[in-house]
C-alpha cells in the first residue's frame, strides 16, 4: 500500500506503522459497492449502529444496576428517577432492542427475497444467522435484569425448556439456575453473560464484514459485478445513503423512546418479581413470538423445543436448500409469491404467539408451523424444478435482457 | 470519481454547503447524545438529597464530640471548654503551616466542626472519644503518619500540609446545625 | 437507471411493512389484556403535548395521604420527589416529618426519628407479609407504579376507584370481599376507599368520588412516570432535529447521487 496518498504527516507517520488509515481508505473509498442497492441495504448499516447504541448505553446502565435479587427492581428504579437522564438510556436500551430486531428481520428478510445466502456469500449468510442466536440470547437475558414479573417468569418457562432433553435435562436446568429455581445465582450470571455476549456478537459482525467485504454486496438484481460501470465507491454515495436511512430509522426510535416508551414492553414487568405468583398471561417479548407460537403448535414437550430450535436451524443450512442459482426474486416469479407467504406466515405465528393456546389458535398455529417448514424443508429444495425463471440482465448498468427468454434457472448455471 | 457536468459548475458551492451541512449536523446530534453518557456519571438525585445534614447539638455536653457521616466523610463536632477555646485563640500565627485565626473557622465560638479526613492522606484522626491520644496540641492526632492538630484543627506538627477542612454550615437555630 | 420506478415500488413496500409492523405490535401488545373495557377518559397527561395538571396533583396526594396511605405504600417516591408537584422545601419537610422512621443510634437500638424530605415514603407495613395478615390475606400493591403496571394503567385506576356498585342479587359475596364491576372477577378484596367528601380539599374542590378518583389517579400517573413532562419536552425537540436532519440529508444524497443517476 503506497503511502503518499495522505497529505497529513502525522497520519502518514501513524500510517506507515500501523496502517488503519490505508485500511479505512480502502474499505471506504475504494469498496466497490454495486450502483443499484435500495433502501433494503440500508439495514445492515442500521444493525450495526443498533448494535453500537445496545453496547454503549448498556455499558452505562451497568454502572447504575444492581444484580441481586433484593436490588435489582429497585436499582432500575433509581435510574429511572434518580440517575441524571437515566430514564433516557434506558427507555433507548428498553425499545433499541426491540428496534434491533425488527431491523434484523428486515436484514433476513431482504436477504432472502435477494437470494443474498447463495454462493458465494453462504458463510456470510450462517454468520448471520449466528448473530441473531447470539442476539436471541442476550435480549432474553437482559430481559431478566429487571426483575419485574415477566422477567422472571420468562426466565423460569424458557430455561425449563431444556428439561425437555431426555436423561441431562432435569441437571441441565439445574445447572443453568444454579438452585433448584430462578434466583439469585441465575440472575448474576444472566448479567454476566448480557454483558459479554454483545462483545462475542461484535467479533462475530466483524467476520460477517469480512466476508462481505470479500465478494461485495448482492444487488437486487442478483447478478454478479461485471465492471467498475456497475459499481460506485462506498463513501461518499453509501455512507450519505446510509446517514439518509439512519435519520428516518432514528425517527420512528425517538417517537417510540420520548412518546411511547412502554409500548413494546408489558405492564407486568413494573411488577417486583414474586416466585408465589405466575401473572394471568405471560407472554415473552415480540421479537420472540413467532419461535413461541412453533413450541406451544407441537403437543409434545421435546418435540416443540426441537422445533423451535429447527426453525433456526434450517436457516443455517438455507444455502443448500435452495438449489436455484437465480438469486434474485425479480427473477423468480413463483418464488417471489412464496416469499410473501412465508413472510405472512411468520406475521402470523407472531400473533398466534400472543394469543391463548386454545381453541381456533392452535390449530392455526400447527398450520403455520407446517407451512414454515414446508417452506424451507421441500419448497427451496424442489422449486427450481418446477419453476421457470424470467432472464436475467446482462450486467447491472445494461439492463439488456440476456439469453432466451424461456432460459430456466439450470441454464443461467451453465451459462456461468 | 463522476464529475459534475461544467454547466452545474455554479451550483457547485451550493451543493458543497449543503453536504457539509448535512455531516455538520449529523455530528452534532452525535455529540449532544454523548452528554446524558456522561452526566449520568455525575452524582443521582438521590445522592444529591443526602449532600446536607442536620445535626442537632442539645445534647453535646461542653467537652464532648460526635462524628456525624456527611456526603460518606466523617465530621467532627466538638462543644469545646472555655479553656480549649482559649489556647485556640491566645496561639500566634507565626507558628503555623498554615495560618488561620480561630474566628476564621467557626461561626460559634463553642462549636468547631471538622471535616474529619486528615488534610495528609485521607486518614481518619484520633480525638473524638476522651480516651483517644490527641497530640501533642490537644486538639486530634491522625495516626497513619502523625499529624497534630489543635483545638481548632489547624495543623501543628507532622507531614499534613494544611489544616483540617471546615466543611460550609450554618446554625439553623441555637441548637442545630445544617452542614452542606 | 431502471431503478426509478422500482425505487418507488420498493419505498411503499419499506412504508408498508412498518405500517403495518407497528400495527400488528399494537395488536399483540393489547390482545394479551383485559376484557373489561372502562371508561376512556381525557387526561391532561395523555397525548404527546400533555403535561400534568398540578391543582389536581396535589389534591390527589391529599386523597393518597388520607385514605389510601393506610393500606398502600409507596416506596420508591421520595419526600423530596413532591417538589415536582408544586411543594416547595419547607412544606416538603413539614410532609415528611409527620411519619418516623426507624435507625439505629450510637448505642445499637433501634429508635425512631422523624422522616426527611430524603427518605422514601414510609409504607403502612413493615413488610409484605405484615401487609397480607393485616388485609385477610390481600396484599394491598404498593402503588409507585401502579399506572405503569397496569394495561391502560389510569383509566383502570379511575374505573377501579369508581366501579364500586351494588352486587347483582344473585351474586354471593363471600366475607371480606367486595363487589367492583371493572374487576377481573368482581370480587375484590379492597373495600370502596372513596366517599362523597371522604377528604376536605384546601382549594375548594368538592370532594366527590369522581373528582377525588381523577385527582388520585394523576397523582398516581405521576408517581409512576415523574420523567413524563421532560421526556416529552425533549422529546419534541429530538423529533424536529431528526425531521430537519432527514430533511438535509435526503436533499444531500439526491445532490451525492445526481451524475450517477444521470448517467
Amino acid at each position: 500500500m503506497s503511502n503518499t496518498k495522505f497529505k497529513n504527516p502525522v497520519v502518514k507517520w501513524i500510517d506507515h506503522r500501523l496502517p488503519v488509515f490505508s485500511f479505512m481508505d480502502h474499505e471506504l473509498n475504494h469498496y466497490p459497492t454495486p450502483k443499484n442497492l435500495n433502501y433494503f441495504w440500508n439495514f445492515g448499516s442500521l444493525a450495526g449502529f443498533a448494535l453500537v447504541t445496545m453496547i454503549v448505553t448498556g455499558i452505562v446502565l451497568s454502572m447504575n444496576y444492581t444484580a441481586h435479587v433484593d436490588y435489582a427492581f429497585d436499582s432500575v428504579e433509581r435510574i429511572m428517577r434518580d440517575v441524571n437522564h437515566g430514564w433516557l438510556i434506558r427507555y433507548i436500551h428498553m425499545n433499541g432492542a426491540s428496534f434491533f430486531f425488527i431491523v434484523v428481520y428486515i436484514h433476513i428478510f431482504r436477504g432472502l427475497y435477494y437470494g443474498s445466502y447463495k454462493a458465494p456469500r453462504e458463510l456470510l449468510w450462517i454468520l448471520g444467522v449466528l448473530i441473531l442466536l447470539l442476539m436471541m440470547a442476550t435480549a432474553f437475558m437482559g430481559y431478566v435484569l429487571p426483575w419485574g414479573q415477566m422477567s422472571f417468569w420468562g426466565a423460569t418457562v424458557i430455561t425449563n425448556l431444556f428439561s425437555a432433553l431426555p436423561l441431562v435435562g432435569e441437571s441441565i436446568v439445574t445447572w443453568l439456575w444454579g438452585g433448584f429455581s430462578v434466583d439469585n445465582s441465575t440472575l448474576n450470571r444472566f448479567f454476566s453473560l448480557h454483558f459479554v455476549l454483545p462483545f462475542v456478537i461484535v467479533g462475530v459482525v466483524i467476520l460477517h464484514l469480512v466476508a462481505l467485504h470479500r465478494f461485495g454486496s448482492n444487488n437486487p438484481i442478483g447478478i454478479d459485478i461485471k465492471g467498475t460501470q456497475d459499481t460506485v465507491p462506498f463513501s461518499p454515495y453509501y455512507t450519505i445513503k446510509d446517514l439518509f436511512g439512519l435519520s428516518v430509522f432514528l425517527s420512528f426510535f425517538a417517537a417510540a423512546v420520548f412518546f411511547f416508551p412502554n409500548f413494546m414492553g408489558h405492564p407486568d414487568n413494573y411488577i417486583e418479581a414474586n416466585p408465589m405468583v405466575t401473572p394471568a398471561h405471560i407472554v415473552p417479548e415480540w421479537y420472540f413470538l413467532p419461535f413461541y407460537a412453533i413450541l406451544r403448535a407441537i403437543p409434545d414437550k421435546l418435540g416443540g423445543v426441537l422445533f423451535m430450535f429447527g426453525a433456526i436451524a434450517v436457516l443455517f443450512v438455507l444455502p443448500w436448500l435452495d438449489r436455484s442459482s437465480v438469486r434474485s426474486s425479480q427473477f423468480r416469479p413463483v418464488y417471489k409469491i412464496f416469499f410473501w407467504i412465508l413472510l405472512l406466515d411468520c406475521i402470523l405465528l407472531g400473533y398466534l404467539g400472543a394469543m391463548p393456546a386454545e381453541g381456533i389458535y392452535v390449530i392455526l398455529s400447527r398450520v403455520a408451523t407446517a407451512y414454515y417448514f414446508f417452506h424451507f424443508l421441500i419448497l427451496f429444495p424442489l422449486l427450481p424444478y418446477i419453476e421457470k425463471t424470467k432472464p436475467l440482465p446482462i450486467s447491472i448498468s445494461e439492463p439488456i435482457l440476456g439469453g432466451g427468454s424461456t432460459a430456466s434457472a439450470f441454464a443461467m448455471r451453465e451459462k456461468k | 470519481m463522476p464529475k459534475n457536468s461544467k454547466s452545474k459548475k455554479n451550483n457547485d458551492g451550493k451543493r458543497d454547503f449543503l453536504i457539509i451541512s448535512t455531516y455538520a449536523m449529523a455530528g452534532i446530534g452525535a455529540a449532544s447524545v454523548a452528554w446524558p453518557l456522561i452526566d449520568q456519571m455525575n452524582p443521582a438525585a438521590d445522592t444529591l438529597a443526602l449532600a446536607s445534614t442536620e445535626v442537632d447539638l442539645s445534647s453535646l455536653e461542653e467537652g464532648q464530640s460526635i462524628t456525624v457521616t456527611w456526603r460518606g466523610k466523617p465530621v467532627f463536632v466538638r462543644h469545646r471548654t472555655p479553656e480549649e477555646i482559649k489556647l485556640a485563640k491566645e496561639v500566634s500565627l507565626d507558628e503555623m503551616r498554615h495560618p488561620e485565626t480561630d474566628e476564621e473557622r467557626v461561626s460559634n465560638e463553642k462549636f468547631i466542626v471538622l471535616v474529619g479526613v486528615c488534610t495528609h492522606l485521607g486518614c481518619v484522626p484520633l480525638g473524638q472519644k476522651s480516651g483517644d491520644v490527641k497530640g501533642q496540641y490537644g486538639g486530634w492526632f491522625c495516626p497513619c503518619h502523625g499529624s497534630h492538630y489543635d483545638h481548632s484543627g489547624r495543623i501543628r506538627k507532622g507531614p499534613a500540609p494544611t489544616n483540617l477542612e471546615v466543611p460550609s454550615y450554618k446554625f439553623l437555630s441555637d441548637n442545630i446545625i445544617k452542614i452542606g | 437507471m431502471t431503478n426509478a420506478s422500482s425505487n418507488f415500488f420498493y419505498n411503499n413496500i419499506l412504508n408498508f411493512f412498518l405500517i403495518f409492523l407497528i400495527i400488528l405490535l399494537s395488536k399483540v401488545s393489547f390482545a394479551a389484556g383485559e376484557k373489561i373495557s372502562y371508561p376512556q377518559l381525557n387526561w391532561s397527561f395523555s397525548g404527546i403535548f400533555g403535561t400534568f395538571d398540578r391543582a389536581s396533583q396535589q389534591r390527589g396526594l391529599q386523597v393518597y395521604k388520607e385514605v389510601c396511605s393506610g393500606c398502600h405504600g409507596m416506596r420508591l417516591l421520595a419526600y423530596r420527589n413532591l417538589k415536582a408537584i408544586g411543594y416547595n422545601e419547607d412544606e416538603i419537610k413539614a410532609f415528611a416529618s409527620e411519619n418516623s422512621v426507624n435507625t439505629i443510634n450510637d448505642d445499637g437500638e433501634v429508635v425512631e426519628r422523624s422522616a426527611r424530605p430524603s427518605d422514601k415514603f414510609v409504607s403502612p407495613y413493615p413488610n409484605d407479609k405484615a401487609a397480607r395478615a393485616a388485609n385477610g390475606g390481600a396484599y394491598p400493591p404498593d402503588l409507585s407504579l401502579i399506572v405503569k403496571a397496569r394495561p391502560d394503567g389510569a383509566n383502570y385506576l379511575h374505573a377501579l376507584l369508581t366501579g364500586y356498585i351494588d352486587a347483582p342479587t344473585d351474586q354471593k359475596i363471600p366475607d371480606g370481599m367486595y363487589y367492583n364491576k371493572y374487576y377481573a372477577g368482581n370480587l375484590i378484596g379492597m373495600p370502596q376507599p372513596l366517599y362523597e367528601d371522604g377528604v376536605e380539599y384546601a382549594d375548594g374542590t368538592k370532594a366527590t368520588p369522581e373528582q377525588m378518583a381523577k385527582d388520585v389517579t394523576a397523582f398516581l400517573a405521576w408517581a409512576s412516570e415523574p420523567e413524563m413532562e421532560d421526556r416529552k419536552r425533549l422529546g419534541v425537540s429530538v423529533m424536529l432535529f431528526l425531521l430537519l436532519l432527514t430533511a438535509l440529508s435526503y436533499f444531500a444524497m439526491k445532490q451525492i447521487w445526481a451524475p450517477i443517476k444521470e448517467q
